[in-house]
């Protein structure tokens, strides 16, 4: 099937595949956070579904796509793994597998790592077998991120690091982590950071996860105290771990903003808020409004990956995909919250979940970069306004 | 769904049309017209239709360059830049596809006229304050083999300059779409004078007599030819909207970057960035729509209503929000008329009005989606 290459053809096949492989249960459509399958060596499958769904993905390389086969990938071009997600959005099947290891690492390692890397690291997060987190935010170091103070010594053989991160999503979960820590303290500040990898259960790592307003705690504070990692566990060269950096906080912009996939054949956000809203006038016109830009946000991002596809360069203007989907994406919760009216007001109740969504949605405009911090990109960066 | 990328000859059509409308139809062009008393300049529609921009929609056959929806989006999407005024909506864009869907002789004349640049239309539709072709009340009642027409419509743009009109009326089963001479006996054409210094007129139908002949498609059939013509038209003007967004918010970035206070040029102040950058998102999510518009109508036209009103009622928006950000950030010079801010200001607020409004779209988009 992956051999094909006439895209008719393929569109077939994957149909076919889809209704052949997709167990019903994967096909309701949800892409809320409870729906996810992260994978891991700690992850506890939600259904039998959950897991034969991974599995026959992962298989065939389909839950990296575009990432190439001798690394666990499908190895499909743009225009194929359009069709694959255009197909899978059809049916409404689930994505199979999602972490920050083909979000960012992957990205990254297919861009600066070398071939060792790729063929070791690669394939297990196609399979879902290992679970990346990320560490990036430090206590002092948020939107000033390059002023991040974790430090790792040059121990001859290896490195010693220690110090804090911030925000690691899912660090109590995780098998691994990609930090960037600060390997030369003379430096001009973006000048002096590296970016290693490390296994979790190394001595003197631990984590505490931080408890959010929405209950839940997806992510945790993360501590380094003495902690060794051998000196070929660097991406990149050492002390310029910021292009590594920088390369991938583009993608998670893109990445946190992709939330448009499908959107002519799900089912519209304005028709949900209508049937629970009754004749609220308001609510109507504002659901009206969050179709119209929600539809154009989800055709920008369509024409950005097409322009991706065709080579064009798209660099900072990712910053506005971000800005445009995250703030998008908390109007339509506090859409959907109108809507429940008192219903959606109850943590369990006949709409739970619905509170604790809409609760994680005020995170999205402040990880990977807050609004503001993408509007400065953008007017410096695109725009060449001073400062 | 189709690319959303301009192909190599979008953006060389884009590029020559930009490289034109500099040097023929910048700003202040539209300025001098308005000085000038004058709502119409034929020599550059002339040389508009040479380019093949007239003909843009006309197919081959009748001289037309038939460059497709997508291309008419290209060009106006230039045009509204510097606001350059023409019957290239009216004339190329709607007539022309109403045309299209009628293959008769007459219509093919017309066609060839059109791409020539000697013929222009404007089409009658409106007669209330908004825009609904569908409640057209005018009458053309039945006499004998043909039709009398009474009645008065509104806000028909171009309708002073225009050789024909293309005109709404109810004929008792339904609506039927006439194509008149202007000047045929009973109708009166009242020039108004508009805030964007472009034509438009108030048209009364004095028991105007059309005949069969008259009719552009089928008696009580209207909108199978009308609809294409609307939904291309909408489009197109979205195009325009983004456009003049577009054309307002360059304005105003090099004024950030130029006028100095407390010592700075007052872009580097984060109030005035972080706007300006919300604003150029605005017409980066937008113009996705623009494309998408055009690429629907001519891949797919009986189902590109959703994508034409979704572009319509998203370039209203965000020639709304470009025009006045404009204003407000040029200070006391955007509220000057020697400065041309208030050109595209007024510009955006007829652009808004015409063919439907965000209201009117937004609404469409709705019911496509299901409330």
């Amino acid at each position: 099937m992956l051999e094909i290459t006439d895209p008719k053809e393929f569109r077939h096949a994957i149909r076919a595949w889809l209704q052949e492989n997709c167990p019903p249960e994967m096909r309701d459509g949800d892409t809320s956070e409870a729906s996810i399958c992260w994978g891991g060596k700690n992850w506890n499958f939600t259904s039998d579904a959950q897991k034969t769904w991974l599995e026959r993905c992962a298989a065939l390389g389909l839950t990296v796509p575009h990432w190439p086969r001798a690394y666990g990938g499908a190895g499909l071009d743009s225009a194929r793994f359009k069709i694959w997600r255009q197909e899978r959005a059809a049916i409404g099947a689930r994505s199979p597998l999602e972490s920050f290891g083909i979000w960012m690492l992957g990205p990254a390692l297919l861009h600066f790592g070398t071939e060792e890397q790729k063929t070791t690291i690669l394939p297990p997060i196609a399979r879902g077998e290992v679970r990346w987190c990320q560490g990036y935010s430090e206590p002092g170091a948020g939107s000033d991120l390059a002023s991040l103070q974790t430090k790792a010594e040059d121990q001859g053989d290896h490195w010693l690091v220690n110090g804090q991160k911030i925000w690691t999503s899912y660090a109590d979960q995780a098998d691994w982590i990609f930090c960037l820590v600060r390997t030369d303290r003379d430096a001009a500040k973006h000048k002096g950071i590296s970016f290693i990898m490390f296994d979790m259960n190394s001595d003197g790592v631990s984590t505490k996860p931080i408890r959010l307003i929405s209950g839940s705690s997806p992510f945790c504070e993360t501590f380094f105290d003495n902690v060794r990692v051998p000196k070929s566990q660097i991406v990149g060269t050492e002390n310029r771990g910021w292009d590594v950096a920088k390369y991938l906080l583009t993608h998670e912009r893109e990445m946190i903003s992709a939330a448009g996939e499908g959107m002519f054949s799900g089912r519209a956000l304005g028709a949900v808020l209508a049937e629970e809203g009754g004749d609220d006038p308001i609510l109507r016109a504002a659901a009206m409004r969050a179709e119209v830009d929600a539809l154009a946000v989800g055709l920008t991002l369509e024409r950005y990956k097409d322009m991706a596809a065709g080579g064009q360069e798209i660099g900072d203007a990712s910053a506005m995909l971000k800005y445009a989907g995250t703030e998008l994406n908390k109007r339509k919760h506090e859409l959907l919250m109108s809507a429940g009216g008192s219903e959606a007001l109850e943590w369990d109740g006949p709409m739970a979940g619905r509170p604790q969504d809409w609760l994680r949605t005020k995170a999205n405009s402040i990880e990977g970069g807050t609004s503001e911090v993408m509007l400065s990109i953008l007017s410096r960066r695109v725009l060449g306004l001073p400062g | 769904m189709a690319n959303l990328t301009f192909t190599e000859e979008e953006v060389m059509l884009a590029d020559m049309a930009r490289g034109f409308l500099d040097e023929n139809a910048p700003v202040s062009h539209l300025r001098g017209l308005r000085d000038a008393g004058q709502i119409y300049d034929a020599g550059l529609w002339a040389e508009m239709a040479q380019m093949g921009w007239a003909g843009v929609l006309v197919p081959e056959g009748a001289g037309g360059s038939d460059m497709g929806h997508a291309a008419a989006g290209v060009l106006s999407t230039e045009m509204g830049k510097t606001l350059a005024t023409s019957p290239f909506l009216s004339t190329a864009v709607m007539a022309a596809t109403a045309l299209r869907q009628v293959s008769d002789d007459r219509a093919q004349a017309a066609l060839t006229g059109i791409a020539a640049g000697t013929l222009r239309y404007a089409l009658a539709l409106d007669e209330g304050r908004k825009h609904d072709p569908d409640r057209a009340q005018m009458q053309a009642v039945r006499q004998g083999n043909g039709f009398r027409l009474t009645g008065q419509k509104a806000f028909v743009v171009d309708g002073a300059g225009a050789d024909r009109l293309l005109v709404l009326a109810h004929t008792g089963e339904g609506l039927t779409l006439f194509d008149l001479p202007a000047d045929r006996a009973g109708i009166n054409r009242a020039a108004a004078t508009m805030i964007d210094s472009r034509d438009s007129a108030t048209v009364t139908f004095s028991d105007v007599e059309a005949t069969g002949e008259d009719v552009l498609g089928q008696v009580d059939d209207a909108m199978t030819v009308l609809r294409p013509a609307l939904q291309a038209g909408q489009a197109a003007l979205a195009g325009e909207l983004t456009g003049l967004a577009a054309g307002a918010f360059g304005m105003t970035t090099a004024y950030l970057k130029e006028r100095k206070q407390f010592g700075v040029p007052i872009g580097a102040f984060q109030a005035l960035q972080h706007r300006a950058a919300h604003l150029w998102s605005e017409i980066e999510i937008t113009s996705s729509a623009i494309i998408h518009a055009g690429r629907m109508l001519d891949n797919d036209p009986d189902n590109a209503a959703l994508a034409v009103s979704l572009a319509k009622a998203r370039a209203t928006d965000t020639a709304q929000l470009a025009v006045q950000e404009g204003v407000q950030m040029h200070g006391g010079m955007g509220m000057t008329d020697a400065f041309d801010m208030g050109f595209y200001l007024k510009r955006a607020r007829v652009g808004a009005e015409w063919l439907g409004d965000y209201g009117y779209h937004a609404a469409r988009v709705a019911r496509l989606r299901g409330f």
